[in-house]
Parts: structure tokens; sequence; C-alpha cells
């Protein structure tokens, strides 16, 4: 019998040689004949009224073919796009723009080099006449302030709660310490470092459109497409979608953009393949932004006692809201804000803003919000720790939920399937040895050296979801698996996820191994292709391991019942009498006497009993009953040089605890990643506006993504808390790390300043912001 | 426009063709070439996803117009290894150095050169090193790992050859 | 520049295969660096890495390492960014710009379809470093004008420099930058250069640091005061990287250390 690595072996990745030869296959690696390119011209204003927009020939750039507008977008009714949260979003612009960069009008042209001519050309001949311009969320929403749709009454969008107001007051009141405090999470990006773009090819004889598309979500994505275009003769039949290898998503990939959709118009109407892929600039600028939440947090304790949290947040939203969210919840799963704590009541409310920015409000590797729920609760328990004269960590093992209490269902409504928080908290200290740590902290503190120890302890919430709460535009958030056994024994499955870089190819094949015994080299992993793949919702937020994990599970169950009867008509026993070993079937007290798992696939083709069908194969569509809850503690030591107000990491452990770790070697990976985009916000990357709505960090040289120099060497630890309701144990992992770690850096920065009367700094904590809280307490130096 | 007939010698084999005068290093390879492995990530020379190895040296072909390749040798991530893996596309196998595979070609590309010039870099070395190639997937830690990892199998290669000499 | 169309020459120059352009070669009296000189060869070198480590140093943080293969010395200092390295080091070495062309000719008369004849020898030149950076972007070259190298002076017994440098990330321009370069002459400074990077409309030489540093014994009180001159020579403007007040502030703690580092490196004996 073949080995099989199934759980919790460190298999080596599966996709790997491909994309170490070269030969990945990513979105700008695809051609086909007579492919046409398009580039799109975009807007220098923030709000402007487009006054002239030329025809083609008024360019004379030779190999241009076709300038595609808003104008001639709308005779296809394709001018407006809906977004995921039933808001409107413009393709291209009729006659106005709404922030800069804006998509104006696309040519079409022989060549890359041809297009980007034509959209130098045509950017210069375009005029406006600009408009007052709204950049600041709270001034939005002041009478009389600009307003920034026409279609609308005001710039407020949404007001939306959860939790219990009137406890959550009486609570605070009662409380004998509170603690309030302002924050901001600005503006960011994913910034994967593959674009998005895509290459549409309509087959004009067939009505058959060919989608290749860089999404985290073909099926969904397919879906919108048949919605949208069904007036135009297109149907769901008719339409695949390829998601090719994907050079990095982090939530970046799982909205529609324009440029596809536009891309799409111009292949149907020019009957070539078009080509659009977008430059590093016009990804930072005009795809979909990640954060921007201003809240107001209050957090009060009785007794020594966490009581009560009250969360109110202003979410600049852009000019649309195309946030993506799972349709029920506008704020995605931001009321996850009671965190690790045991509260007697908490209040979350969010009032989302139009301005004029791109639209977006998309995760940057976080499950919908999380990261700013994360935020606010582990930056208002150190300091209400610290207000009450108490030693951060002591103060959250008294405070955080008791593992005896899981499942727990959480002030704000969530039921927690387990956790162990006390257990992550004591190993990280442990790890990083805190009590010596606080200790060289006083006699530095004594020489005037600033170092700071910060924590965070937090707990996501991913998977989404069980169907009855979690669905994107009414389809339900299952997801699939559909495995195949060939009769040599061999596999094929596939998904209705799609990998960016995670692993799925190996770790789902894992799962299968486990499951059937089936060695994972043997099994072929797909996913990407809606033609192929069963339908699923994408992934994103964490939710491939918790939902089409489990369907790889319970489809290899299925496939192990029914290779059970086959088993029992080749050894002519009982089915009763049967016993499964990994890979095997026996008969009991007779371990000589079995089948492999290849027998039995063989025998399914060429021996099968009489009366049962041919063949071995299952599908799954999973419904998880529950969200799972991953958790973890962080501990993050830095040092600040006080002549220049940098920030360095000298030390940060992460205990995470994401369930049963399907592939070691592949969970540390994500934590490595997740650590570093969860340090970049915290120290480094932002997108701002000034008042005119220019953008600021619309490339690579201003959006400060970490190279190797400016992230430290992360020391992982673990503890395993199983999820009780997923069918392997396993919880999500690859975001956890991102949500978790910006609090532990603030929290160690405020930390180190804290004796000379720093409460809180926002982030990025840039040198220059630390240098400012340095020279206000006079602790600056010039050395 | 003007037209230049070029000869570049890619992956060890020379390629003539004529291009563009302002046709980059980058557009030559992938697109008159077909030589995908090669990718793009940014439009200010920050990313070094285009990492190749011309005449040796780690450079970002975004920033090079082909023209000024002519004559020169370029190797990419195809012609990194002579059938099999490399010993650092191994190390990048085996330590985990990889996630959704965009910037490995040129992350490995300048490691090669990183490791002829210093055969046995510290972690701060090929921190250093790798700096000009930005990895948004893998935290960086793996990639060093598996750098110090190719570098050690180099090293001992090279011992062993010398053994044999 | 030309990606983003903010540059369109009608015609770009390579100068790879001229003759003699490139290329470190220490000569009696000064070190010659050819204007093609990449800046990898620059960082690596030895001799400048023992003899001229102010070079070294600020050669180290330009850019990142794969651009540094490609990227000239002379790129870094005829563009003239406020943000470019270069300038400052060369400002406090108190090198020499040498140049060859036709400095009084445009570009557009040098121009043209085919062969030319030129009515007169190119003439070369010689520029001081403070002659050379007269603007953001600009400098004494003529248009139709190249670098050709520089000449930097070699340094006297008990010489050291240092440059010190705050970026974002590695690939950043600076926050800001400081050049020192100074002499020790029985236990005083008898001779120093200091200048700044990206604290102006172009490199500034900090006067006032410098007089602040000669004759004193390179304590910490003659550090402190060059810092506090340096930071008043600077002329910061705000923006992302910072605001003026801190810039300023940066120039001042700057200034401190690569003047401590190039005291100690005169000290130790090299260079």
């Amino acid at each position: 019998m073949p080995e099989c690595r199934g759980l919790g072996h460190s298999v080596l990745r599966k996709e790997d040689p491909r994309f170490l030869r070269g030969q990945g296959r990513y979105i700008d690696d695809i051609t086909l004949p007579g492919m046409l390119y398009l580039d799109i011209a975009r807007s220098p204003y923030a709000h402007a009224k487009i006054t002239r927009i030329p025809e083609v020939d008024e360019l004379g750039v030779p190999g241009v073919a076709a300038i595609i507008t808003g104008k001639v977008l709308d005779q296809y009714k394709l001018a407006w796009m809906p977004t995921l949260m039933s808001d409107q979003q413009m393709v291209l612009p009729i006659d106005t723009v709404k922030y800069q960069q804006q998509e104006v009008a696309a040519v079409v042209a022989t060549s890359r080099y041809a297009a980007a001519d034509g959209v130098a050309a045509l950017e210069g001949l375009i005029e406006y006449d600009p408009l007052p311009v709204v950049v600041d969320p709270h001034k939005a929403l002041e009478p009389g302030a600009t307003k920034v749709r026409d279609d609308k009454e005001s710039n407020h969008i949404f007001h939306w709660e959860h939790g219990d107001l009137e406890a959550t007051e009486k609570a605070l009141a009662d409380a004998d310490v509170v603690v309030e405090q302002a924050m901001h999470l600005p503006r960011i990006h994913v910034a994967s470092i593959e674009t998005c773009g895509c290459l549409a090819s309509w087959n004009p004889v067939e009505g058959h459109l060919t989608l290749y598309l860089t999404t985290q979500a073909p099926h969904a994505i397919r879906t919108v497409v048949a919605l949208v275009t069904a007036h135009l003769g297109l149907a769901e039949h008719k339409i695949r979608v390829i998601s090719p290898d994907i050079g990095g998503g982090f939530g970046g990939k799982v909205p529609v953009y324009p440029g596809y959709v536009i891309a799409t118009a111009a292949s149907v109407v020019t009957g070539k393949p078009v080509k659009w892929i977008e430059d590093r600039s016009e990804n930072l600028a005009a795809d979909s932004f990640a954060r921007d939440y201003h809240m107001t947090a209050k957090l009060g304790a009785k007794d020594g006692k966490v009581t009560a949290l009250k969360l109110d947040t202003v979410a600049d939203h852009g000019y649309s809201d195309a946030a993506a969210n799972p349709s029920k919840f506008p704020a995605g799963l931001f009321h996850v804000a009671s965190g690790s704590y045991d509260l007697e009541a908490a209040h979350v409310a969010v009032d989302g803003v139009y301005t004029n920015k791109p639209p977006g409000g998309i995760a940057y590797r976080c499950s919908f919000r999380v990261t700013e729920a994360v935020h606010a609760i582990e930056r208002m328990v150190d300091l209400l720790a610290r207000e009450s004269g108490e030693d951060p960590a002591d103060f959250r093992l008294r405070n955080f939920i008791p593992k005896e209490s899981f499942p727990y269902t959480s002030a704000l409504g969530w039921e927690y399937d387990s956790g162990d928080y006390e257990a992550a908290l004591v190993k990280a200290m442990d790890m990083i040895g805190y009590h010596e740590l606080r200790a060289e902290q006083a006699e530095k503190r004594e020489r005037g050296e600033l170092m700071g120890l910060g924590i965070s302890s937090f707990t996501e919430i991913v998977g989404a979801g069980p169907s009855k709460s979690f669905d994107i535009l009414g389809i339900k958030m299952f997801d699939s698996a559909e495995i195949r056994i060939h009769p040599t024994g061999k596999a094929i499955a596939r998904f209705g996820t799609k990998s960016q870089g995670q692993g799925h190819e190996t770790t789902y094949a894992q799962i299968i191994a486990e499951e059937l015994g089936i060695p994972p080299e043997d099994i072929a992993v797909e996913e990407g292709d809606t033609d192929t793949a069963p339908y699923g919702l994408g992934t994103y937020a964490s939710r491939s391991t918790p939902t089409a994990g489990a369907a790889a599970s319970i489809a290899s169950r299925k496939i192990r019942a029914k290779a059970k009867k086959i088993a029992a008509h080749l050894l002519e026993a009982d089915e009763a009498d049967l016993e499964w070993e990994q890979g095997r079937f026996f008969v009991k007290g007779s371990p000589d006497r079995g089948k492999t798992i290849q027998d039995i696939a063989f025998a399914a083709y060429t021996n099968h009993p009489q009366g049962m069908e041919a063949g071995l194969e299952a599908i799954s569509y999973y419904d998880p009953p529950n969200l799972t809850f991953p958790f973890g503690s962080y501990i993050c030591c830095v040092d600040i040089d006080r002549g220049t107000g940098e920030v360095s990491i000298r030390r940060f452990v992460a205990v995470d605890d994401c369930g049963v770790r399907i592939n070691p070697m592949i969970v540390d990976g994500q934590i490595h990643g997740g650590l570093t985009m969860g340090m970049a916000p915290a120290l480094m990357e932002e997108i701002s506006y000034d008042a005119d709505g220019n953008i600021h960090g619309g490339n690579f040289t201003e959006y400060l993504v970490p190279t190797a120099m400016e992230t430290p060497k992360w020391e992982l630890g673990e503890t395993v808390t199983p999820s009780p309701h997923h069918p392997i144990g396993a919880k999500g992992v690859g975001e956890s790390a991102t949500v978790g770690a910006p609090a532990a850096i603030v929290n160690a920065v405020v930390d180190a300043l804290w004796h000379l009367g720093v409460r809180h700094v926002e982030i990025p904590i840039t040198p220059q912001r630390v240098w400012g809280l340095l020279d206000k307490h006079g602790a600056a130096l010039y050395r | 426009m003007s037209a230049h007939r070029v000869t570049i010698t890619v992956n060890g084999e020379p390629m003539e063709r004529e291009i563009e005068s302002r046709l980059l290093l980058v557009h030559f390879l992938r697109e008159e070439l077909g030589l995908t492995g090669t990718h793009i990530g940014c439009d200010t020379t920050s990313c070094g996803a285009c990492t190749v190895l011309l005449d040796g040296r780690p450079a970002k072909s975004c920033t090079v117009f082909a023209v000024a390749a002519d004559g020169a040798e370029v190797t990419t991530v195809e012609g990194l290894a002579n059938g099999g893996l490399h010993p650092i596309q191994q190390a990048f196998m085996e330590c985990h150095g990889l996630q959704c595979g965009f910037c490995t070609p040129g992350m490995m590309l300048t490691s090669k050169a990183l490791i002829e010039e210093n055969p046995d870099p510290s972690e701060a070395d090929v921190r250093w090193g790798i700096s000009g190639n930005l990895c948004r997937c893998t935290g960086y830690v793996n990639i060093v790992k598996a750098v110090q990892q190719a570098a050690a199998t180099i090293r001992s290669e090279a011992g062993e050859e010398a053994d044999h000499a | 520049m030309m990606r983003f169309r903010v540059a369109r020459p009608p015609a770009v120059v390579d100068l790879r295969r001229v003759p003699d352009l490139s290329g470190l070669r220490e000569q009696d009296d000064h070190l010659w660096v050819g204007a093609m000189t990449r800046q990898a060869e620059v960082e690596k070198s030895d001799v400048t890495r023992s003899r001229y480590p102010l070079l070294a140093d600020a050669a180290r943080v330009i850019a990142d390492p794969v651009v540094r293969n490609l990227a000239t010395v002379g790129g870094n200092v005829a563009h003239a960014d406020p943000g470019n390295d270069l300038p400052a080091v060369m400002l406090a070495y108190r090198a020499t710009m040498c140049t060859v062309g036709y400095p009084d000719r445009s570009a557009g008369s040098l121009a043209g379809d085919g062969p030319r004849s030129l009515p007169l020898a190119p003439e070369k030149r010689e520029i001081s470093a403070d002659d050379f950076f007269t603007g953001p972007f600009e400098t004494a070259l003529g248009e139709g004008e190249i670098l050709t190298g520089i000449r930097i002076p070699a340094p006297d017994a008990g010489s050291g420099g240092a440059y010190a440098k705050l970026e974002r990330k590695v690939g950043d321009y600076a926050v800001a930058a400081v050049a020192v370069q100074l002499r020790i002459e029985g236990g005083k400074v008898a001779e120093a250069g200091v200048a700044l990077t990206n604290v102006g409309l172009t490199v500034i030489r900090a006067s006032g640091a410098e007089k602040a540093l000669i004759g004193s014994d390179g304590g910490e009180a003659a550090l402190d005061a060059a810092g506090a001159a340096a930071a008043e020579a600077a002329e910061p403007m705000a923006d992302a990287r910072g605001s003026e007040a801190y810039k300023r502030a940066v120039v001042r703690t700057l200034t401190f250390r690569a003047a401590s580092k190039a005291i100690a490196r005169a000290r130790g004996g090299a260079a």
C-alpha cells in the first residue's frame, strides 16, 4: 500500500514545479490569435464634468482601433453595474467622474504600446469642468456638504447597528473605569504583486464568451455576468470564466472591476479577443481599497472585570458602496468586536459615507472587517488594563472567555466554536520571555532608552458561512468538492474555490489522502474553470478549508461508503463486518483479508456488484453549520530610536491556533505572510488624499510595501484546539496573522511611550509620527 | 520610431529580432520570445518581479530597453536549470519559499547572483541582497531559508567537484 | 520619467559603448569615478570600502541592490534630483565634475537625422561640485555636454567619512541624509565637508556645520553644534516623508551620527 501523507504532514507543494520553472500561467501569459489590447484613460480630477471626449480619428495614433466611452456602453445598458452591496458603480462615466484616476474612456489597439500611446493622446484631449470635492467623510455628513452622488439624497449610505445599546450604556454607566479612544484605520491596498487583468473572447458565431480573469470567485462572477448581460442575449451556459494561476489575491481579486466589463464589451464590439492588464499605478489608484474605518470605542470595567464595549464607526466607502461583504452584512463581520473577552454587553454601529474616492471596502487579507474589530478591542483592552494600573497580560488572562465556556455565545451573538485563549497567551509569553523583557524595559527606561511590549489576543471569525445567514446576492455561501477516482486508483478533484498561492492543490489532496488513503501525488486538483469545476463561492475570508476543505472530506466519505460496498462484494463479506484503516477495508478479525482503495477503484469499473452503478465518485456542496473561530496571541517587542522616531521590531512571537493543521509547512507560510501584511499597514502602508482628492500612495514608490529588510524574522508557536463542527477539526488560517498583528505593534509602541504620557498612536506608525510624539513629550533626541 | 536589429543571447541561444527602439527587455522576452516566466509587477522599478540576469547580474528588465541589451547574455527563469531543478529551485520548494509564484522567478535569479558573489550568506546578507525584490505572500522568512539552503547545496556540490578534480 | 511620459525625449543615446566612461581608478591624488560606473561596483569595491567609505556608504543605500547593478554614478549625479544621494557625497568630498561636449549648444541643434560635422572640437570642462548643482534637476551641464567622470580628492592621513540616511524603506528616497567627510590632525578637526540630501530644492552644503566641526576636538558638543547648524541650513518642504520640523530634526540627528562615525573612522586609521 503506498505511503499516504494526509493530515499533519509538510508535503511539498504539488503546484511548485511549474512556478519554479516559470511555467505558471498567469493572466498576462495567455494570448489568443488576433488579440487586441485595451488601455484606459483616467481622470486627473476627483470630481468633474466631462465636457469633451474626442473621436478616434483625432488621436492620430497608428494601431488604435476604437475608443469606448460610457455613451457607447450605455447603448448596451452596460454603463453602470451593480455592486455586491446592491449599490451602483460606473463602468464608464456618461458625463461625470467621481474620483481621481476613475476610468473615463478606453482605447482598443493592435498592440500594448499602441494602446498606451492612444491613452496618452486621449488623456491630452479629454476636457473637464472640475466640480467641488468632498474627501473627509465627517465633513461629507455635514449639512450642505457637496453631494457625491446625483442619484442619492445625501452622502449617508447606511446606518447599521448590532447589539444591545441600552444594556451597553447601562454597563458603561455602572463601570468604575471607562476608557474612550478614537482611532482611524486608513485606506490600504492589497497590492498583490500581480495586478488585475482579463482576456475576454467573444465568439459571435456561437454566441459564447470566454473570460480569462484574475478572480478569486469565478463561479459567482459567471452568474453575475449572466445576470447583467441577459438583456444582450448572453446566458450562463455560454459564459465560461477561467481563473488561471493568480499572483496573489488577498481580497483584491474578489470584485468586478470596470476594466473587465469594458474589455468584454470591446470584444463583443470588435469580434476579437481583448486583453486588459492594469498597471501598478492603476491597480493602487482605482481598484478596491480596504479599511478606512473611523472608529470611536468605549470600554468599561468594574472590579477589574471588563464589562461592556461601545463602538461607533464612520466608514468611508468612496463614491459607491462596492464593499465585498456577504449581502446581509453591510459592515461585514465587524460585530465580532467583543473579541476574546467575556463581556456583559456590547453595541456596534457603522455609518457608511460617500466621498470622492475610489469605491471598495474589501478585505486586505481579512474576513470582512475583522481586522478593524480586532484593532478596536485589542487597543481598548490594552488601554483599560493600563488605566487600571495592571499589566496588559495579566488583565487579559483574567478577562478571557474561559475555555470551559465553549461553545460560547458572545455579547454580540456569535457562537464561538472552540477556544483556549489562556493557553495561547501563556505560550507566547513563555516563548518571548515576557517577564525578562519587562525587566529589561524597566532598566532601559532608567537609561532613557525606549522599548515596548505589545500583546494582541485576537479571535477570528472565518469560513462563511452557514447559508441561513450568509449569501452573496442571494447565492448561499456553501462550497464544493467533486472527486472522481480513476480505475487505477488515481483521482481528480475539483473545487468551487480558487487558490491564489495558498497551496490548495496540495492541501485538498492531503485531506482526500487522509480520508481515502490515496497519496497526495496521485490526486490532481483543479479549480477556477466554471465549465469543469463544481459551483462554489470562491476563496476569500479564509473560507476554503472551512468550506471546500470540509466538502473534500464529505465527498471522500461518500466515496468510502460506496467503496465499502464494493469491498464487501470483493471480499464476499458482510459490509457490517468490514473495518477501515487508512487506504484499506479488511474483515474484522482477519486483517489479511482486505482490499485497498486502489483494488476497490479498479473493481468499481471492472467488477462492481450487480445492481450498483459503475464508477467511484462523489460531490459535496458543504454548508457549514457554523463559522470557525481561529485565535491566537501575539507579542511584539519594539525599540524606538529617539533621534529619528524609527520603530524597529526586535522580536515578534505569534502563537496561532487554527485547529487541526493539515500541512504545517503551508500553515506556517500563511502565518509568515499574514504577519507581514499585518505589520505593513501598522508601520508603512497608507493611501491618503489631499483636500482636492489627489491620491497619495498611488504607486510603489509611495505605497510602501515592505521588503525583506523591513520585515522581522517571525517566530511562530502553536496550540491546537480543533473545531468541533468541521469534519477534520480545521479552521481557516490565511488571515489570522494580518488581523491580529497590527494591534500588537501599536500596543508595543504605546507601551514604549506610556511613561511619557502617550496613550494612543494612529497607524501607520511612521517615524515622523513617533518623532512628533517624542517632541511633544520632550523626549526627542538629536543624536 | 526607429527599428533596430538586435541579437540577444537568451538562455544560451542567440535571438535575432527586428525591434522598436522603445521596446522594453521584459516585453522582448515575454512577447517576442514567449518566455512568460519573467513577470511584471509594477511601473516604477520597485518590485523586481521582472528581474533577469543581464550578463550575469540581476537587472530589472522593465527598465532596460531591449536595444540596450544588444549583444548581451540574458538568463531568465526558463534558463535556470538544464532539465530538473537548479539547487535554488529545489531549495525554494523544500523551504516553501514561494506561494503564488509571481515574484519567484525574479527572486531566484537575484538569489543566484547573490550566492555566486557570497557563497555563504548570513540571514542579514540574504535580506539585504533580496531587498530589491518584493514578495507579498511569504513574509520572506522561508525565502531567506531557501537561499541559505541553496547556498549550502551549491557549496557542497562545488566541494565535491573540487574533490573529484 | 519616460514611462509616465513626463520626459518625452526625441532620441535616447546609449553611452555604454563609449570607451573610458566606466570604472574606478585610483590616481596619484584622486579617485577617478567614470560616469558610467555602476553603483554596485562602487558599493562593492575594495578601494571605496577601505579608502572612500563615505562613497561606499552612500552607494549602499541608493535605490535597491538590483537597481544598483544598472544605475550609474553619473546618472545619480547629473540627474540632480534633490533626492539623489551622490550629489551630497560629491559636495562633502569637494569633488570635481569632468565633462565633455558643447556646453553652449542646445541638444536640439546637435540632434539630427544624419551625421553632420560639428564646427568645433568638443570642449572639456572641470566643474567643482559646488558650482555643478544649480537647482532641482538642473546642473551646470550644457545640453550638448555630458558628464564623463568625477575626481574625488584622495583623502590624506587622518581622514574619515560617513553617510547617514533615513529612508522609509529600501528603495526610498531619503527623508533626509547627511554626508560628512573630514580630516583630523593633532586631535582637532582640520577639514570638514558636510552636505545634505533631499532637504531643499537641490543638494545643500552645510557650511555652518563644517565651521562647527573645524577646529573642534570632534567631541559631542561639537557634533551637537554641527547638527544644529546643519538643521538650520536645511530648507525642507513638508511632504509624505515628514513635516519641515521633522526633517530638520532628522538632519540634526543624522549630522551628529554621520560626523561621529566619520570621526571614528578618521581615528581608526581607515581613511
